[in-house]
Formats: C-alpha cells, sequence, structure tokens
C-alpha cells in the first residue's frame, strides 16, 4: 500500500475519520458553549458536566426503566436541559451583575459538585451503554472498518449543529437572541421577556451537551470524569473560533478534531496538547478567534 | 489594631509549639507549603485583580525540577529548591509573555490551556516518571550540615519560609510597586493614563507569583518525598482558587485560612465520608461566589468594623 | 470587649480547623496490617473489596489475634495515584503503629510505597501490582513481591502465543510502569521465540476510547494484538477490537487479564484467550473450599489476587508469631527462611530479591459451549513450575546478586 511520511494511507484516512467522529462531539460541545457565551457572557465550566449527566441519564433510564437510546436521544437533553434552566434561575442569575470571574467561578463549583455526586454513586469506573441494534455492524471503506454508529455520530451533530445555526441566524427566535446578546434593557423595553430568554438560552446550550453526551455513551464508557477532559479542550476550540461566534465553534470544533487525528498518525504524544498549541498561536496573532468580533 | 497583632501573636505560639502538641508535622507542613501558594496566588488576583486558571502549572513545574535534581542528579535540598524557584520563574515569564497581553477570560483561558501544555509535558517526558511522578526525593541536609530526617526540624524550617514569604508579599504590597498594581486592579484605563507601562507592571506581578508558588512546590517535593502529575493537574489549579476565594482575596491572612481550612478538610473528611469531599468542596465554592465572596477573612474584617472598637 | 471577641474566634476556627488529635499508637508487637489499594478505578475489581474479605478470612483462619494481642485492618483508596498511597502508608506508620502493609494493584504506586517501605522499616506486600522492577532496580529489604509479576506473565502467555503461531506483535501497552515493563518482557520472550515485535502504541492508564490506538495496531499489519494492559482498559480495548472487527485480522493476547474481567466479558467476547494466573478458583479441594466462602460475601470467584492477599495475610501472621514480635527485620528474615503451603501455594518461598515464587498456570479460556456451570471459565494448559515462571536472579536487585 501506498505511504505518506512512511505510514499507510489507509491508516491516515482511518485517523482523519475518527477524527471527523471527535470533531463532531468538539463541533456540538463548542456550539452550547459559544451560545451560553454569547447571550450570558458566562464562561460554562459546568459544560462537561452536564455531557456526563446526559450520558449517564440515557444509561440510567435504560438500566432502571428500560427506555431505550432512541427516546433517550429526546428525553435526556429535555430533562438536563431542565435542569440547566434550575440552575440557571437558582444560582447563576444572582452573579450577572458581578465581574466576569464570578461566572466562572461559579459554574466551575457546580462542575464540581456534579461530577463529585457522580463519582459517589457510580465509583470511578466507567459503565458501557450499549449500541443500539439498528445502529450496529460496519461500513467497509477499504482502508479502514467503520462502525455504523460513528457514522451516525457524524450525521446527527452536523444535523444539529446546522439547525441551530440556522435558527439562530435565520430566524425571528434567533434574532431576537442575538438582539438580547447586543442589548439586553432596550430589548427589555420592547416588552420581551428577557430573563426568561436568558434562561431557556441557558437550558438549550446545556441541552447541546447533553444530547452529546447521550451520543456519545455508546462510544465511550460512560464514566464521572468523561466530561472534565473533554471540557478543557473544548474551551480551547471556542477560544480559537471566536468566544461568541456560532459558526466558528462549530468549524473550528470540525477541523481541529481532524488536525488531532491527523497528529496522532504524525506524532502521536502531541495529539493530546495541538489543540492548546494551536489556541495560544491563534491568541498571540488574532486574539478574537478566527470568527470572532472584538 | 491590637486585636490583630494578639492573633498573630497567638497564632504563632500555636505555630511554634505543634510538635509538642502531638499534631503530626508532615500534615502541618503540607498546609504550611498550600498556605504559601495560596499567598502566591492571591497575589496575583487580589493585589493584581488578574485571574490565572492554571496556576499549578509553576506550583508543579518547581516541585518537578527540584524532584528530578535531587534524585538524577544527587542535588541537595538548598539548591534543589532554589533551582526549582528558578525553574518555576522561567516557566512563569513564558507564561506570562504570552498571556499579560489579553485581560479577563481570554487571560484565564490562556493560563489554562498553558497549563495543560504543561501538564502534557510532565506526563509525557521522558524524565518526569510519566503516571507514577518522581519519587523517593530524599529530604537531604541544610546546606550541608544537619541532616534532613526529622520531621521536626524539618517542620521549623518550613515555618520559617512561610513566615518569610508571607512578610515579602506585605512588604511587595505595601511598596510602591504593589500600589500602582493596586491602581491597575482597580481602574486600569486611569494608570494608563497616569503614565505607566500597565504590561510591565501585571507581568511582573505574574512572574512574582508564579516564582513565589514555585518556592511553595519545591518545599512541598522535600517534605512530601515526590512530584507527581496532581501537582500540575487542573484540580490543584482549581483548589488554590477555592483556598484563596474562601479565605478573603485581596487581604493577607485570607489565603492562609482558607488553605487551613481546605487542606484539613481533605485530609480529615476524606476518612470520614470519603468521596464526598469533592461534593462539599464544590458545595463550598458555590456558596462562597453566591454568598460570602468577602472570604473568612474578609467577612471578619467587615465584621469588625461595624462593630464598636472595645 | 468586643474586637478581643474576634481574635478568640479567629484563633477558635483555626484551632478547630487543626483539632483532630492524632490517632493513638498501638501498643508494642500489636499488628496493625494496612491495605492501600485501588477500590474505586480502573483496578476495583481485581483487588477491591474482595481483596479486604480476604484479609479478613486469613485472620479468621489464623486464630483471631497473634501475640496475645488483637490485629487491626487499616484500609485506602489510592485511587491510581501514587502520592495519595505513599502519603497514606507514612502516615500509618508514623501516627498507627502500622506493622505490614499489603497492596498495589498499580505498580506505579507500588514502587512509590516501596520507597516508603524501605525509610520506615515496614513489610510490603505487593500483591495487586505486576511490574518485576520491584523486585529488580526498585527492590528493597522489605518488599515481597506476592502472586505474580510481569517475568511470569510473559514467560506463560506471549511462550504460549508465539508457540501457536503468533509470531509478529503489537502492543497496546498501559502508559505507565506496569505496561512499559510487561511490554518489554513480552517482547524479549517473542523475540526468544523466533517472533518479532513490529510497533507499539502507549495508551493513558483509564483511557475511555481505544479506537485510534487500534487503528494504528491494524495499520502496523501484526499477526497479534498484544494487550500489555489490565483491568478495564484490557475489558475495554478488546471490546473496541471487537467493534473495528480488529480481531478478525489479528489474534489478541491478554497478557493480564483476571477472571472478573472474563466474567464481565463474557465468554462468547473473551473464548480462546491465553491466559497466566497464579491461581484459580476451581483448581482443586482447597481452592473450591476457599473460593465457596469467599463466593458467599463477594458473589464473585475470587481472582489471583484475592487469593494472594489470604495467603500474604497469613504467611504474615504466621512469620510473626514465629519471632515472636512485628520487628521489621526479624520477620523479614523469617519471611525469606519458610515454605509456604497453603490453598494459594504448595512449596513456595520467598527469594533474595523479594519475588515469591510458586507454581503459576497456563489457561486458555473456554467456549461458551465448553463451560457447564457458572465460572467454569478456564482449561487449564499446563503447570509452569515457580522457577521457571520467574525466571533466574537477574542481578538488577543489589540483595540478590547473580
Amino acid at each position: 500500500m501506498t505511504e505518506i511520511f512512511g505510514v499507510p494511507v489507509a491508516v491516515i484516512l482511518g485517523q482523519l475519520m475518527l477524527g471527523l467522529v471527535n470533531g463532531s462531539f468538539y463541533a456540538m460541545l463548542s456550539l452550547g458553549l459559544a451560545v451560553i457565551f454569547g447571550l450570558m457572557g458566562v464562561v460554562n465550566f459546568a459544560h462537561g458536566a452536564f455531557y456526563a449527566l446526559g450520558a449517564f441519564a440515557a444509561l440510567l433510564s435504560l438500566q432502571h426503566l428500560g427506555i431505550n437510546y432512541w427516546a433517550a436521544l429526546v428525553l435526556s437533553p429535555l430533562l438536563i436541559g431542565l435542569l440547566g434552566i434550575a440552575s440557571e434561575r437558582l444560582l447563576l442569575r444572582h452573579i450577572y451583575q458581578l465581574e466576569p470571574l464570578y461566572g466562572l467561578l461559579l459554574t466551575f463549583g457546580m462542575a464540581l459538585v456534579i461530577e463529585g455526586l457522580l463519582h459517589q454513586y457510580f465509583g470511578a469506573s466507567g459503565q458501557s451503554y450499549p449500541v443500539p441494534s439498528a445502529l450496529r455492524g460496519v461500513f467497509n471503506l477499504g482502508f479502514m472498518i467503520l462502525p455504523i454508529y460513528r457514522a451516525w455520530v457524524i450525521l446527527v451533530s452536523m444535523v444539529v449543529c446546522f439547525s441551530v445555526w440556522y435558527i439562530i441566524e435565520c430566524t425571528r427566535l434567533g434574532g431576537t437572541l442575538r438582539a438580547a446578546t447586543e442589548n439586553a434593557p432596550l430589548l427589555q423595553a420592547f416588552g420581551v421577556n428577557v430573563p426568561l430568554l436568558v434562561a431557556v438560552t441557558y437550558g438549550g446550550g446545556v441541552a447541546l451537551a447533553a444530547l452529546a453526551g447521550v451520543l456519545s455513551a455508546p462510544v465511550i464508557l460512560v464514566s464521572p470524569q468523561m466530561g472534565s477532559s473533554l471540557v478543557i479542550v473544548v474551551f480551547a476550540v471556542v477560544v480559537i473560533g471566536g468566544m461568541g461566534s456560532i459558526l466558528g465553534a462549530v468549524v473550528s470544533g470540525l477541523s481541529l478534531g481532524v488536525i488531532e487525528g491527523f497528529t496522532k498518525v504524525i506524532y502521536p504524544e502531541a495529539s493530546n496538547i495541538v489543540v492548546f498549541l494551536i489556541m495560544a498561536l491563534v491568541l498571540i496573532v488574532r486574539p478574537a478567534g478566527l470568527f470572532g468580533k472584538e | 489594631m491590637r486585636a490583630a497583632n494578639l492573633f498573630f501573636l497567638l497564632l504563632g505560639v500555636f505555630a511554634l509549639c505543634v510538635p509538642l502538641l502531638g499534631i503530626y508535622p508532615v500534615f502541618m507542613m503540607k498546609l504550611l507549603c498550600f498556605a504559601m501558594f495560596a499567598c502566591a496566588y492571591n497575589l496575583l488576583l487580589g493585589f493584581g485583580g488578574m485571574l490565572s486558571f492554571g496556576h499549578a502549572a509553576f506550583f508543579g513545574s518547581s516541585a518537578y525540577a527540584t524532584a528530578w535534581l535531587a534524585t538524577a542528579r544527587g542535588w541537595d535540598a538548598a539548591p534543589a529548591i532554589l533551582a526549582g524557584v528558578a525553574a518555576s520563574a522561567l516557566v512563569g515569564l513564558l507564561v506570562g509573555l504570552i498571556a499579560i497581553r489579553r485581560r479577563g477570560i481570554y487571560f484565564a483561558m490562556i493560563t489554562l490551556a498553558l497549563a495543560q501544555l504543561i501538564y502534557f509535558v510532565c506526563l509525557e517526558a521522558p524524565f518526569t516518571g510519566g503516571e507514577n511522578g518522581l519519587q523517593g526525593v530524599p529530604r537531604g541536609t541544610v546546606f550541608g550540615v544537619l541532616p534532613l530526617k526529622s520531621d521536626v526540624l524539618l517542620y521549623y524550617l518550613v515555618l520559617a519560609a512561610f513566615v518569610a514569604q508571607y512578610l515579602f508579599i506585605r512588604r511587595v504590597v505595601h511598596s510602591p510597586f504593589g500600589q500602582v498594581l493596586k491602581a491597575i486592579r482597580d481602574n486600569e484605563p486611569r494608570a494608563i493614563s497616569l503614565g505607566y507601562d500597565v504590561n510591565r507592571y501585571r507581568l511582573l506581578a505574574f512572574v512574582l507569583s508564579a516564582t513565589l508558588a514555585g518556592f511553595a512546590g519545591s518545599l512541598k517535593t522535600i517534605v512530601l518525598s515526590f512530584a507527581t502529575l496532581s501537582d500540575v493537574q487542573q484540580a490543584a489549579s482549581g483548589e488554590v482558587i477555592l483556598m484563596t476565594l474562601l479565605g478573603g482575596m485581596g487581604t493577607f491572612f485570607g489565603p492562609v485560612a482558607g488553605a487551613a481550612v481546605v487542606v484539613t478538610l481533605q485530609e480529615y473528611l476524606s476518612e470520614i465520608v470519603g468521596g464526598w469531599v469533592t461534593v462539599i468542596i464544590g458545595a463550598v465554592f458555590v456558596a462562597c461566589v453566591l454568598t460570602f465572596r468577602r472570604g473568612i477573612v474578609g467577612a471578619m474584617a467587615a465584621w469588625r468594623r461595624s462593630t464598636p472598637d472595645g | 470587649m468586643k474586637s478581643l471577641k474576634s481574635v478568640w474566634a479567629a484563633a477558635a476556627l483555626v484551632m478547630a480547623a487543626l483539632g483532630p488529635a492524632p490517632a493513638a499508637f498501638a501498643a508494642a508487637d500489636e499488628v496493625v496490617i494496612g491495605d492501600i489499594d485501588d477500590f474505586s478505578g480502573t483496578y476495583a475489581d481485581v483487588g477491591g473489596n474482595g481483596a479486604v474479605e480476604a484479609i479478613h478470612m486469613a485472620i479468621a483462619d489464623f486464630g483471631g489475634t497473634v501475640l496475645g494481642k488483637k490485629i487491626t485492618v487499616l484500609t485506602a483508596d489510592h485511587q491510581n495515584k501514587p502520592d495519595i498511597g505513599a502519603s497514606k502508608f507514612r502516615e500509618w506508620a508514623d501516627q498507627s503503629g502500622l506493622t505490614a502493609l499489603l497492596g498495589g494493584s498499580n505498580t506505579g504506586v507500588s514502587i512509590a510505597m516501596a520507597k516508603v517501605a524501605a525509610t520506615k522499616k515496614i513489610p510490603f506486600f505487593a500483591i495487586g501490582a505486576g511490574g518485576s522492577s520491584l523486585t529488580n532496580e526498585d527492590c528493597t529489604a522489605y518488599t515481597v513481591h506476592y502472586a505474580y509479576d510481569t517475568t511470569a506473565l510473559a514467560n506463560g502467555t506471549a511462550t504460549t502465543v508465539v508457540q501457536n503461531g503468533g509470531k509478529s506483535w503489537f502492543f497496546l501497552t498501559a502508559d505507565y510502569a506496569f505496561g512499559t515493563q510487561l511490554q518489554t518482557a513480552a517482547s524479549k520472550v517473542v523475540e526468544a521465540n523466533g517472533g518479532k515485535t513490529l510497533g507499539a502504541v502507549r495508551v493513558p492508564l483509564g483511557a475511555s476510547d481505544f479506537s485510534s490506538f487500534l487503528l494504528q495496531a491494524q495499520g502496523s499489519g501484526a499477526q497479534v494484538l498484544a494487550l500489555a494492559n489490565a483491568g478495564e482498559d484490557f475489558s475495554n480495548s478488546l471490546k473496541a477490537a471487537n467493534e473495528f472487527g480488529i480481531t478478525k485480522k489479528m489474534k489478541p493476547a491478554a497478557l493480564l487479564t483476571f477472571i472478573t474481567n472474563i466474567d464481565s466479558l463474557g465468554l462468547a467476547t473473551a473464548q480462546g484467550l491465553y491466559l497466566t494466573d497464579g491461581f484459580y478458583w476451581d483448581l482443586n479441594d482447597d481452592t473450591r473450599a476457599f473460593s465457596k466462602r469467599f463466593f458467599e460475601k463477594i458473589k464473585k470467584e475470587p481472582t489471583m489476587d484475592d487469593g494472594g492477599y489470604y495467603s500474604a495475610t497469613l504467611t504474615y501472621l504466621k512469620a510473626v508469631k514465629a519471632v515472636g514480635s512485628t520487628d521489621a527485620d526479624k520477620v523479614m528474615a523469617e519471611l525469606k527462611k519458610t515454605k509456604i503451603n497453603d490453598m494459594f501455594a504448595k512449596g513456595g518461598y520467598i527469594r533474595a530479591d523479594g519475588v515469591m515464587v510458586h507454581d503459576m498456570y497456563v489457561m486458555q479460556v473456554k467456549s461458551p459451549q465448553e463451560s457447564k456451570y457458572p465460572w467454569d471459565y478456564y482449561r487449564l494448559l499446563r503447570v509452569m513450575k515457580g522457577e521457571e515462571a520467574f525466571g533466574p536472579i537477574t542481578g538488577l536487585c543489589s540483595l540478590a546478586p547473580k
């Protein structure tokens, strides 16, 4: 077989494919983060914890209530989204008038509580969630075997990301959201219930995280710390894309997943840090991020 | 300020008597090291107004440097500690140069990302022992004279180092440099308009904070005889923020009180409640941010101000 | 005066924070056994609570007391962090009168604890950890490596796989001391038997997604996919290898697996695997008797670690009784003299470098059809005599020159 850099082409393509799958997760998670930051100015450190909650909700509902994967895809984000709205009303709304650093700290504390509780009840080792029967099996792509489920993940996240982008950029609801980002008091003066909008937005962003959680449950083990290592990478992705930019979040998420996959081929040890290196570079050269507005 | 002096006097007596009271000296030394770490962090956050989310990188780089020099190169305690401090200063300078250009959230994100980079270096580099870290760091001697095997002797040395660092930080904050730093924290545009090179002050504060954090890290390495990935992990950065916040940002004694509470909680709570420690610490964090932003010392200072002084 | 009140308040706060009195020292010659293990992470199923039960069973079988005094058992979770393990060990030694430590399930943590054992002069039985360096470069006068080590695993499993046609190997290695030592030992055996190592990839401990590492393995074109990992890592990597169809082209070699892993994987996935074990519950009447009692409490059959904990505790208590004290040097000298004969090992003995030399068993996992009753998972292929399994003294430990 042909080789590039001494690595078989098949392996490169395989890693890029896996990178695309990872990138889909990054894109969905950074999308939620970007939406929350864009509207509320809050860097949601608890995003990873809600992601884990989404996966656990799917796992537990399967184990105890027999709720299958397809129902969980809808119910888990709904449930976690409501939890998000509750946290916003109870906790977050008290800190809006303070410096942004308190938002960071508050969500950081929330993440500790959520992950600590999960750790208490479920231990540190992960549990597996079965791949739904309709999605079992593999595509033989020639250069690699791609499990059908992973292709499904790419598809779902593309659809979701595009839909969210569309809603925000091209619909009236999205317009209202963008107006709230620019001038909330003025919008309130027009009669829009801005606090409700904010609460629902936070819930929506968190629901996106939960959806990513459900999607990832059959792929990786469901464990309490599944979100904490991921969330730091996702932050870097959002910063690279531009902190309030939806398009930036999605594009950077996908590209960084692919770049990570490529790095795994040529220099595997660096694959963990390539995202951070790129982030540092972007911040030096173009501080607002690739798609951001200062 | 009679009351404050009395308090410190009592505390000083207590600290000197620790070995006699049967309290485990290693635990106290660990507490002192983390108190030093928190004080160093507070210099940046409380007095400089900069939220760094990756301060463990400096604590840890120094810890690893000290550990490696003491084990692989056979350096004695004092030179190894000095070298560790130099290492953290260097890392602080490099990180600072990149991070200082930005403010607020972006500054925090950069420090977070760069700290992750350093974490992975510590994980992957051939001489850092990977997941095991560096173990069996010898206590060594004090300048080749007194062996440091005795926990009690080491305790007094660490106590002296703590007091020295504490007083040094006080001196820095009360100096002209410290005044300008606080002015920049309170109102940066005004400081610029007064002609101060704001970035230079911030960078210097950053490097100073990193260096002092490194001092705490190297001491910890000698006391506990290891440097591991826990020292450079995100969790450690979060813990020092909690200590500072809980104790009172922008006060002098706050970080010490915060560190005392957190380290004690972790040590003794984990025996009683096991895994609940994380949840409790997280809840304390949330409670502090929502209702207790002044922290222990800040709240007490406010309470004292509101009651007539007897 | 109100201002004074605040001073007392502050002082009280600090005092309260530092309050708890230190644990009372145990009386002289009172046995305090510590167990520092992984209770919540990757290796929790391998030792963990089962091991604690095994310790208690051994104490009960010994008679409950030794030298006329009670036996205390302390347990702690090292969470796979060397600093936690080392700190806890040191604290027990300083504050709680610890006389012996059992533990591990993580070579990195065990190496750290071995160093503390040497400093504090307390016998340390490394049971769950595999790395042979514990009795070579990292050996101490107080370390006993009890149940198995990476040398024995390689000599058993690697030899068998190569002899059954697996000539070219690719390693999926857990990225810490245990994994690297296991890979090195296995590679040596592979080459000695006419095979070749084509490559390796290091995977972080506790990784959740093995897909990209497995892809690299597949790209190497090797015949054997060697899993130099254990616990959950082993189960997950094997499952993922199945999922990606890699096991159709490459033969998986389970360099370390425990019966609890086979149980959670299921025979359909695990059948045909060769493995080396130090204990099997269904081996003979003695093991069956022990395992029956164990199963009643834990609801799983004992692993090699559980058996090792039982035997080590018994051996330690016998040694203490024989020398009439808990003095570490005397006990260690006695340990290196005695023969160990219990349900775990017959004719076992502790070598100068600390290895507990005993027979190891090369097994193969049965297919679902061959398994006749619950936990009937293994077919015994052959018994490796201790000297063959653990190999000759390497001379890397200063206590045991060649």
